[in-house]
């Protein structure tokens, strides 16, 4: 196992002459739990889907797991690595659509008990997979797209302002599945402006301007 | 049989209906009136040209004028599709194929079957028509494939972001362009004899060829239809969804 999950080496984004993030340089052990944050519109969210492969760097290189990241075939690494959007959407018509979708990609027959106790873990009933999406409130949609990230578990969790608009008690309960994850081993990032959170944090890092921030 | 009576001086008071239309495109200020005379201009050129081409093309009757006429229909329809693929990457090569195709294997079947013969006399009206139902199609269907790659970018991010191959993030949005292609002719198809009388049956009546036959011939032409639609829409469709995403597997923004 590399002693490095992420080695983020000097990576800039430049976008039609702008440049949305340079000279971002830093490691993530195996395991670890690190916590992003910095003023709205320096970069964070671009940054994580640099990670997710879901932006492809113009400057620099990022290794994940002691390969380039391009050595990876897009979907493996994605499942590896699994992103989950700053305000997810969801698609189809129903919940059971969105959590039958990562077994149908690896062509996997769906396992509904599976669905259940993915719901289960952040707080929904199982009677929510036949719920249609638009009779869901943003909090519920929110902790679905979490699981649909969740129900195949990956190596690295991507999460962008995920508990943004919870209210307290949700809140904790994604606290609880993401603690829960961390526990297992799996390497959690994690972009927040929430205070509690960041207090919390373990480990720091400041974007401004698309630049890392030495905090002290 | 010759109840037709169409002279050049019964056009010239067939104008009059299109200054009709002039007229209340000027009225209603809809704005259409130089889209109209470019429209009457460009439907009498190229009409009389190609009545003089196919006159002579039939009398000749050679082999590769035929095929060389029905290659020049198909880049002519390839090139139109193109047009409203908006700025789909390869969408000539990509229509000129599926169109290509699609007017092979309806033709090649109808001659299989004896439904028709290899004459130029009909082998090149109904290539125009497969060719042109098929151009149409295949115009519908980009446009379906653009508007949801558009609407529906967030959700197809999404798919990606999960682990989702190409094929497995665009299928949904391939499969209704196909149907967006393809419901024109289905409808006409459960349309035809009630509310519309094509133009090919109309056109045999009309110059007394018995109803009958008209109407089987009619027949035939709405079955060709559906298949050339759905060979080409098909073709059209799963060659272009992958040129909305990049060699990294992301979603490209296409430039309208
Ligand atoms: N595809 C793009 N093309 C050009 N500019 C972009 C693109 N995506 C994001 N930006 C710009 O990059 C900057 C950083 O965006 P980003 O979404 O990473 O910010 P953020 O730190 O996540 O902000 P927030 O806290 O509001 O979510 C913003 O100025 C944004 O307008
Ligand atoms: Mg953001």
């Amino acid at each position: 196992m590399a002693e490095t999950i992420f080695d983020i080496q000097d990576v800039g984004l430049t976008v039609s002459h702008q440049t949305l993030l340079s000279h971002i340089s830093f490691t993530v052990a195996p395991g670890e739990f690190v916590t992003i944050t910095g003023p709205s519109g320096s970069g964070k969210s671009t940054l994580l889907l640099l990670l997710a492969t879901l932006l492809t760097p113009t400057e620099g290189q990022i290794i994940f797991a002691g390969k380039p990241q391009q050595d990876y075939e897009k979907t493996v690494y994605r499942r590896l690595v699994s992103y989950c959007y700053q305000q997810p959407s969801l698609f189809g018509n129903t919940v059971a659509d969105n959590l039958a979708f990562p077994f149908q990609i690896r062509q996997k027959k769906v396992n509904h008990d599976r669905m259940v106790a993915a719901l289960a873990e952040v707080n929904l009933p199982a009677d929510m997979l036949k719920k249609h999406i638009t009779e869901l409130s943003g909090g519920e949609k929110q902790r679905v797209a979490l699981i649909r990230n969740l129900i195949f578990t990956p190596k690295v969790l991507l999460l962008d302002e995920i508990t943004t608009g919870l209210d307290a008690v949700t809140k904790d309960t994604v606290h609880h599945v993401m603690a829960n994850f961390n526990k297992q081993g799996i390497t959690i990032i994690t972009v927040t402006h929430d205070e509690s959170e960041l207090a919390a944090a373990d480990r720091l890092i400041n974007i401004v301007g698309g630049r890392m921030e030495v905090t002290a | 049989m010759n109840q037709l009576i169409v002279n050049p001086s019964a056009l010239i008071f067939a104008l009059a209906l299109v200054a009709l239309a002039f007229l209340i495109s000027l009225k209603e200020k809809i704005g259409l009136q130089k889209d109209l005379v470019v429209g009457v201009i460009r439907a009498v050129i190229q009409l009389t040209i190609v009545g003089y081409v196919l006159t002579y093309i039939i009398s000749v009757n050679r082999i590769w004028l035929t095929l060389l006429m029905v290659a020049i229909i198909v880049f002519n329809a390839a090139w139109n599709a193109r047009g409203r693929a908006r700025g789909i990457p390869h969408a000539f090569v990509i229509s000129l194929l599926a169109i290509t195709v699609a007017t092979g294997v309806t033709i090649g079947l109808l001659l299989l079957a004896k439904a028709i013969a290899f004459v130029p006399s009909q082998i090149v009206p109904i290539s125009g028509m497969i060719a042109s139902n098929a151009m149409v199609a295949i115009g519908l269907a980009y446009r379906s494939l653009n508007g949801q790659f558009h609407d529906k970018r967030q959700e197809l991010l999404e798919r990606l972001a999960l682990g989702a191959n190409r094929y497995q993030t665009a299928i949904n949005v391939v499969r209704e362009a196909i149907r967006t292609g393809m419901s024109p002719t289905i409808d006409s198809a459960k349309t035809v004899g009630i509310v519309s009388l094509p133009g090919m049956m109309s056109g045999l009546i009309f110059a007394g060829v018995d109803p009958t036959k008209a109407i089987m011939y009619q027949i035939m032409v709405t079955f060709m239809l559906m298949a050339a639609t759905s060979i080409g829409s098909t073709i059209a469709c799963y060659l272009a969804y992958p040129q909305f995403f990049n060699a990294n597997m992301q979603l490209r923004t296409i430039q309208h």
